[in-house]
């Protein structure tokens, strides 16, 4: 799958009240969600992140709370992919478990620009930066990870476990 | 090859004799939990499934606790669901308002998580029951989705990091201090990943609420848990509120850890962490002069007993600068009434404080003591991220209940010491 967009530049230690602050917590509807995400941290954001856009950010991307609505609100508001030096635990297996498509890229994630326009092959995480032509290849998942992002997340996966189980 | 604490948890519950950092284990869990927040998406995705029930309805939590009592009409609509969900799978651990309290405080207070236990909840701060020896981890709404329905969690386990706190602490110092001390010096992403192992002469003296206060604040270093071996002081904490029974388990002595600290706890004053990160630590004595506008004492991580205690040794007999507001939130019912018992609350609101039923509310932004623009906040809880209290613009200081206590007196951010 190609993923392919304009890039929106964060810095490091971007937490999760930053992704969605937890003052819209109050639902978890994905299209309320999105109307808030990144606004304490880019309050021209959310009016203006267009579907296919790709967040990239410094080290370890989503720290603080457990809320997978960080991720919901990233996947809601048409972000098609998140490219960081590292990613705080949590949000990471949240992402993959919601279906959030996200790379571990420290060489595309210092690199990269605001505004450059990036592709991105999901299933060999290659990163191609169209705006230099640089290219850039992101932290395999392993074996295990893959299942869960073939089987379309982790309730399909559990699905098709507790089906096979009963 | 010996294994650490961390690892024979891990490996007694997916029925190995061994297993090493990197290993992809598939584990049983002991409890699941969730909160007003994380469960409604936890629940819708539960309901995707199509199965009837949760794989244990003694061991799926439930407690409401972050925007309750019902601050709107969304919340409260939240709120419903969780309800209605424990209602109809019948579970027994589901705490309503007026019997619950904030869910890493009540869950150890009742007995719920103890010692070599396996928890995921929904809740970043569930790292908080490593204080009891147990591996305890926070989870997104999916997983705990996945767990409620299977019983099961895949983890990678996790390197870890072992952490020696030597010598006796300075009259003063407690565990908010050492675990401030620790992610001042490695990072917010300093441990990402790794469990957080606390041990040395200073964690055998730290009386249980003080554990409970490191453990919480592990995921602040990015740890994946944190944890302590249990000792006669844990033993005494949970004898009394277990219902079923528990297991020890310590690290043996060639167990392997990706980096060792060593830190001379002599050396360390009371700690303030600046905004806008838990990393961002100074010394008391080098805070300087910060006026604030609201002093927050309770939460996850600062609500227990010893913590209204330490507030009240200060605030008793004393008054709230006439430009500070305080609001202090016991952490249960039971440390609530505990604190009415002792005059504590008494003796907060004669000093001119807020005491409040116990909930999350301003720790993250909620409710009860929200910061406009321009305000500043001193707190005991655990995160001062942009805009975690309240508006983008507003500050938030972290720091122990008796600089809390003693700067609600001086209107300024002060050392329990100045308070006369």
């Amino acid at each position: 799958m190609q993923l392919k967009g304009k890039v929106w530049k964060f810095g490091n230690d971007i937490d999760t009240d930053a992704i969605i602050p937890a003052r819209y917590m109050n639902t978890s509807e994905p299209e309320e969600l999105a109307k808030h995400c990144m606004e304490d941290a880019d309050p021209e954001f959310p009016s203006k992140v267009k579907a296919g856009d790709i967040i990239v950010a410094g080290k370890n991307f989503g720290c603080g709370s457990s809320r997978e609505h960080a991720p919901i609100a990233i996947k809601a508001s048409g972000v098609s992919c998140v490219i960081a030096e590292s990613f705080a635990r949590i949000f990471y297996r949240n992402s993959i478990n919601i279906g959030l498509p996200i790379f571990e890229c420290p060489e595309a994630a210092k690199n990269i620009k605001e505004g450059d326009e990036v592709e991105v092959d999901a299933s060999t995480g290659t990163i191609t930066n169209l705006s230099d032509s640089r290219t850039y290849q992101a932290t395999p998942f392993p074996d295990f990870m893959k299942e869960i992002i073939s089987a379309g997340g982790l309730m399909k996966y559990v699905e098709k476990k507790v089906k096979s189980n009963g | 090859m010996g294994m650490t604490i961390t690892e024979k948890i891990l490996a007694a519950h997916c029925g190995k004799d061994y297993v090493e950092p990197g290993e992809l284990i598939n584990a049983k869990l002991d409890v699941v939990l969730g909160n007003d927040i994380t469960a409604p998406v936890a629940i819708k995705e539960f309901k995707k499934l199509g199965i009837d029930k949760v794989f244990d309805k003694d061991k799926v939590v439930l407690v409401p606790d972050h925007f309750t009592p019902n601050k709107d009409i969304k919340s409260a609509e939240q709120a419903k669901m969780v309800r209605e969900f424990a209602k109809e799978q019948e579970l027994t651990n589901y705490f309503e308002v007026g019997r619950m309290g904030i869910e890493h405080c009540l869950l150890p207070q009742e007995g719920l998580v103890l010692p070599g236990d396996l928890v995921i909840g929904a809740d970043s701060h569930t790292c908080t029951y490593g204080a009891l020896g147990a591996f305890a981890t926070g989870v997104g709404s999916t997983d705990m989705a996945a767990g409620m329905a299977t019983g099961e969690a895949w983890f990678k386990v996790p390197e870890s990091i072992k952490f020696v706190y030597h010598g006796k602490l300075k009259a003063g110092v407690t565990g908010k201090d050492l675990i401030l001390y620790t992610i001042g010096k490695i990072g917010v992403d300093g441990a990402r990943y790794k469990a957080m192992e606390f041990t040395g002469e200073a964690i055998s003296e730290l009386s249980m609420d003080g554990r409970f206060t490191m453990a919480n604040m592990a995921i602040e270093a990015g740890g994946k848990n944190g944890i302590i071996a249990p000792d006669e002081t844990t033993e005494k904490y949970v004898k009394e509120r277990a219902k079923r029974s528990y297991k020890f388990y310590s690290s043996d002595s060639d167990a392997n850890y990706s980096e060792v600290y060593d830190f001379n706890v002599a050396d360390i004053e009371p700690q303030v962490a600046f905004p806008h990160l838990p990393e961002n630590t100074r010394g008391i004595s080098e805070v300087g002069d910060i006026k604030i506008d609201q002093v927050v004492i309770g939460s996850c991580t600062n609500g227990r007993m010893e913590d209204l205690r330490q507030a009240a040794q200060i605030l008793s007999g004393k008054k709230v600068h006439p430009e500070v507001r305080v609001i202090i939130i016991p952490g249960t019912q039971e440390i609530y009434n505990q604190a009415i018992k002792e005059g504590l609350v008494q003796q907060f609101v004669e000093a001119g404080a807020v005491v409040s039923t116990p909930t999350c509310g301003p720790c993250l932004g909620g409710h009860m003591g929200i910061l406009a623009k321009g305000e500043r906040a001193i707190a005991t809880t655990n995160r001062n991220f942009v805009g975690r209290m309240g508006h983008p613009e507003s500050e938030v200081y972290l720091a122990g209940p008796a600089v809390a206590a003693a700067s609600a007196v001086m209107g300024r951010i002060a050392a329990p010491w100045e308070v006369k």
